[in-house]
Order: structure tokens, then C-alpha cells, then sequence
């Protein structure tokens, strides 16, 4: 055997003792996201009861698009993306900065305000369902001591998405808060002193030193938090079903009922595959354009 | 003005711990006693007659038990295959190994979260609806879980590596000796992160079970919150409540240290 010979075999050993190592989780990899990616865009080109499926094109898709209900709930998904993001980082890192000091009972309000991280959702649901009831609910009570009528915060559609809003706030900002203090432990300390020597005020020093440092800190928290408000629907189980009148309905709560209720597959296909072209572009418009423009 | 924020952030994490309060007082609280409306923060005659009610009404222990066999099925398959996996592309090279890792990367984007309906199936096809398998399989590979092994598993000295096999380690003996060993502190973070993640996961179990047998908590307890709608009853659905959260909770406040930083690892991709 050659030198060259040898330097193959052992490089083909490799290979296959690499693949070995990768194939229990590519199985499943396989099976729960790349095969059921490709037969959901299959599926959503077909329509039909399971048996008789038929080729329909681009049907269903304008099927969809044209659908009063499909456009209500990609817009109160947004809707609540842009209600929910900003504020809870806005809040998480506002949070962050004065609890990073030490303090009195600062470990205190941080145990406060991150402990509804790890209660499930479908709890938190419960509970919240008990503050907005109306009359004897946990807020009307409240509410009552200033003189203010009952409210059917779930039950009206001008009020259910606020109050959505309201208690994904309360869940998710406590859970980024813990970045953002990750993350200002690690600015530099040196260009402080040198802002403290120019005589800068803390909110310049806040606006240009601390928030763009952070700036990647913001880029992740920021994906994770868009990306959460696609998938988490829990909520909606418990609390209103997507109603009154599908005002509080989100995208990912559509499929299950297209889905699980109706029982129409090629919709739910279609849905679907709308859902990972959406999940697909954030991500990649996270990496690709917003990277770029940050200064690490 | 330094007052007033720290003033603003007190106020702010009361009205955060409030609904953990609330619901642990109300499950104690008698029936009557909640919409007679009444200072909501006191119990005048506190009683375990909620959680007694509860715990016949539904069969919670049946549920405990599917949670517990879901959770660290979960968390033990996916010990495995996010090490093999990990080792795999931190440190041996080998054809295709760009594509693979971004085949990988594609679960972070595609979670098995979002698909509910393709997933249901995959798992109809395989015939295990309505089984415990079935609400842990989706989960066995973790992408999320390689990339923070395979981090960590970088960071581990070459040296180390070499000098195991030096002294005829075979892979999996130094993969055994030098790098789990090493990894110790990410494996927990990822651990608290599956667990926590599972215990809470709800509607994809809620899809695939149909049965008793196979239910985990949270869906056991959606079930038992919705046959219960008038407020009379409410201090039963928050003693259920609380069943669900406290041992995460009190997971969380004895561990806190572990929980947070495991919670900031998480952030690492």
C-alpha cells in the first residue's frame, strides 16, 4: 500500500466512523423534521380526503391567501409579535440594568421576575384566567377600588389580545432579563472610565456605550422572542379557544383547528408550510442582514 | 432619580410574584369564600379541601408518573445522541460535514413544535398514537443540545486527547474519561433546560395522547381546569394548579443558582 492509498482508507474510516456517531440523532432528525417538512410542501400542493388525494396546484395556497379567518390570524400574530418583542426586551433590559447593581434585595426581585420562566404555559393560563375573569377575576377586583365597572377582558374583542399581550409580557421578560445581566457582565469596563473622564451623563453612557455593546445580546433575545411568538399557543387552550370571533386566534392554534378539528389535511399543509417559510425567514433575516449591520 | 426606578422596579417585581401568590392562597381558600369577593390576599379558614377534591377528581398520581417516564425518557436518549453527536463535529473531520451541520442547524429554525400536524403523521404511520413514545420521540434529537455540546467539547484540551491515547484509549474510553467528565456543568444546564422544557410541553402531548396511560400533567390538568367553569370551584383548579408547578418551582428555588446559569448557557449557539 501506497502512503497516498493509506491516507485514503484511513480518511474513509473516518468518514464512517463520523456517520456512526451522527446516525442515531439524523434518524431522528429525519423523521420529525426533514420528512415531515417535505411531505407537509408535498401534501399542500393536494386535496381530498387521505385516500383519494388529487393534485390541486397552487389551489389551496389561494385558497388560503383569500381566506378572511387566514388573514385575521397572520395579522393578530403580528399584532401580537410586535405587542409582545419589544416590550418584554425593552422591559428585560431596563430590568437588567438596575438589578445588575448589588443591592438590597436585588437577588430577591430577580427570583421575582424570573420565576414565571419555568411555569408552563398551560398554567399560567389557569392562573390568568383567574385575574381576568370579570367580577370576582383578580383585576376587576382591583379595578373596583377605583370606581370601575366590570370588564370582559377575554371576552371582548378590543380588550383579549392586550390582555394576551399583558401575560406573555409578564412570562418572557424576566427570561430575557437573564441574558441582558449575562451580558453586561462582560462589557468592558475601560470605555466606562473613559466616558466617566469626558463627563458623560449616565443616559448618554446608557445610549452610547451600554446599548450598543449589548446590541448582539438584543440580536439573540430578540430571535428568541419572535420566534416564541409563533410557537407558543398554549395559552389559548385554556383561555379563550382563538375567540371571541377569532380576535385572539394565532397562527400555530389555526393549524391545530384546520388540523385536529376540521380534519383538513391539505389546509393544514398549506399552514404549515407558511409557518416554516416564516420561522425560515426570521431566522435568516436575523443572520444574514441584522448581523451584519451590528458591531461586534 | 435613581429612586425612583429602584421605586418602579419594587413595584414591578410585586405585581410579578402577585399571580404566584393569588393561585397558592386560593387553593387553600374555601369554595364560598373566593367570589364572596373579601380581601383576595387572606384565607380566613384555610383547608387542604381542595387538594383532597383534586387528587380524587382526576388521577394526578397516574399523570406524575407519566411525566416523570416522559421527561427522563427524554432527557436519557437525548444524553446520547447529542454526545455522539457532538464529538462527531467537534473533533473528527470528515466528508460533508458543512452540510450535515447545516442540515442540523435546520431543527433550530424548524422545531418540533410548530410541526404538530406533519409530526401526528409521521407517528400515525409508525402506529404509536397514544403512547409515551410517541410524545417522546420528536425530541430525541436535539440540534439545540449539539451545538451547545459540541462548544464545550471544543474547549477541551487536544493533549488531553492525545495522552488518552497515548495510553490506548480506545474513542469511546476518552470520550467516557476525558470529555463527559469535562462537560460536566453544560450537561446539567442542558438536563434543567430538557426537563423544565418537557414538563411543560403541552399541546404537542395533547395531540398524540388520547388516554390516561399516556397523558402527561399539563394535560391531565387543561382537562380538569376546563370541566370546572364557575369561580365556585376555582380553588380546586388552582390546587391542580399548583399540583403542575410546585415541584419545578420549588426545583427553582433550591436550585436557583444552577437553573439561571443553565438557563444563560442555553443562550450560547
Amino acid at each position: 500500500m501506497t502512503t497516498k492509498q493509506r491516507k485514503l482508507s484511513s480518511g474513509a474510516r473516518n468518514n464512517l466512523f463520523a456517520y456512526g456517531l451522527l446516525f442515531p440523532s439524523f434518524i431522528f432528525l429525519s423523521l420529525f423534521t426533514f420528512y415531515p417538512t417535505l411531505k407537509s410542501i408535498q401534501l399542500s400542493f393536494y386535496s381530498g380526503p387521505m385516500t383519494r388525494l388529487q393534485f390541486s396546484g397552487l389551489e389551496q395556497y389561494k385558497g388560503v391567501l383569500e381566506d378572511e379567518i387566514f388573514r385575521k390570524v397572520i395579522l393578530n400574530n403580528i399584532i401580537f409579535m410586535i405587542g409582545t418583542v419589544p416590550t418584554s426586551l425593552f422591559l428585560a433590559m431596563y430590568l437588567a440594568i438596575w438589578l445588575n447593581k448589588k443591592m438590597a434585595g436585588s437577588s430577591l426581585l430577580r427570583t421575582s421576575f424570573f420565576y414565571p420562566t419555568i411555569v408552563p404555559l398551560i398554567a399560567v393560563a389557569n392562573i390568568w384566567l383567574f385575574i381576568y375573569t370579570p367580577q370576582y377575576g383578580l383585576l376587576d377586583n382591583f379595578l373596583h377600588m377605583f370606581g370601575r365597572d366590570d370588564t370582559n377582558w377575554l371576552g371582548d374583542p378590543n380588550t383579549v389580545m392586550i390582555a394576551m399581550i399583558v401575560m406573555i409580557i409578564w412570562k418572557d421578560a424576566g427570561f430575557f432579563m437573564i441574558f441582558y445581566l449575562a451580558g453586561l457582565q462582560n462589557l468592558p469596563r475601560d470605555v466606562y472610565e473613559a466616558g466617566e473622564m469626558e463627563g458623560a451623563k449616565p443616559f448618554q453612557m446608557f445610549r452610547h456605550i451600554t446599548f450598543p455593546l449589548l446590541m448582539p445580546t438584543t440580536l439573540f433575545v430578540m430571535i428568541v422572542a419572535i420566534t416564541n411568538s409563533f410557537k407558543n399557543v398554549d395559552h389559548l387552550y385554556i383561555m379563550t379557544k382563538g375567540g371571541p370571533d377569532n380576535a385572539s386566534n394565532l397562527l400555530l392554534y389555526h393549524i391545530y383547528e384546520a388540523a385536529f378539528t376540521n380534519w383538513d389535511l391539505g389546509k393544514a399543509a398549506v399552514l404549515t408550510v407558511i409557518l416554516i417559510v416564516i420561522m425560515l425567514g426570521i431566522t435568516a433575516f436575523n443572520y444574514l442582514y441584522l448581523d451584519r449591520k451590528i458591531h461586534y | 432619580m435613581k429612586k425612583l426606578n429602584y421605586g418602579i422596579i419594587i413595584v414591578l417585581g410585586i405585581i410579578s410574584f402577585i399571580p404566584l401568590l393569588w393561585v397558592i392562597i386560593t387553593s387553600f381558600s374555601p369554595g364560598n369564600q373566593v367570589i364572596n369577593g373579601g380581601f383576595p390576599f387572606w384565607v380566613s379558614n384555610p383547608t387542604v379541601e381542595n387538594y383532597v377534591n383534586a387528587w380524587k377528581t382526576a388521577p394526578f398520581l397516574q399523570y406524575y408518573f407519566n411525566t416523570f417516564v416522559i421527561v427522563s425518557g427524554v432527557l436519557i436518549v437525548q444524553l446520547v445522541t447529542v454526545t455522539l453527536a457532538a464529538y462527531a463535529f467537534a473533533r473528527v473531520n470528515f466528508k460533508g460535514k458543512n452540510v450535515l451541520f447545516i442540515l442540523f442547524l435546520l431543527q433550530l429554525m424548524i422545531q418540533p413544535e410548530i410541526l404538530l400536524f406533519p409530526n401526528y403523521q409521521v407517528i400515525s404511520q409508525l402506529g404509536l398514537v397514544n403512547t409515551k413514545l410517541a410524545v417522546m420521540m420528536p425530541y430525541w434529537a436535539s440540534a439545540f443540545g449539539v451545538f451547545l455540546m459540541r462548544q464545550t467539547f471544543k474547549q477541551v484540551p487536544y493533549d488531553l486527547d492525545e495522552a488518552a491515547r497515548m495510553d490506548g484509549c480506545k474513542w469511546y474510553q476518552t470520550l467516557w474519561h476525558v470529555y463527559i467528565p469535562s462537560a460536566k456543568p453544560t450537561y446539567i444546564a442542558f438536563a434543567l433546560v430538557s426537563v423544565s422544557h418537557h414538563w411543560s410541553n403541552f399541546m404537542w402531548p395533547l395531540i398524540i395522547t388520547d388516554s390516561v396511560e399516556s397523558r402527561p400533567l399539563t394535560v391531565g390538568l387543561a382537562l380538569f381546569a376546563q370541566s370546572y367553569e364557575t369561580g365556585a370551584q376555582w380553588g380546586m383548579v388552582a390546587a391542580g394548579t399548583v399540583m403542575v408547578i410546585m415541584p419545578l418551582v420549588l426545583a427553582f428555588f433550591l436550585f436557583q443558582k444552577q437553573f439561571v446559569s443553565s438557563f444563560m448557557h442555553s443562550g450560547i449557539k
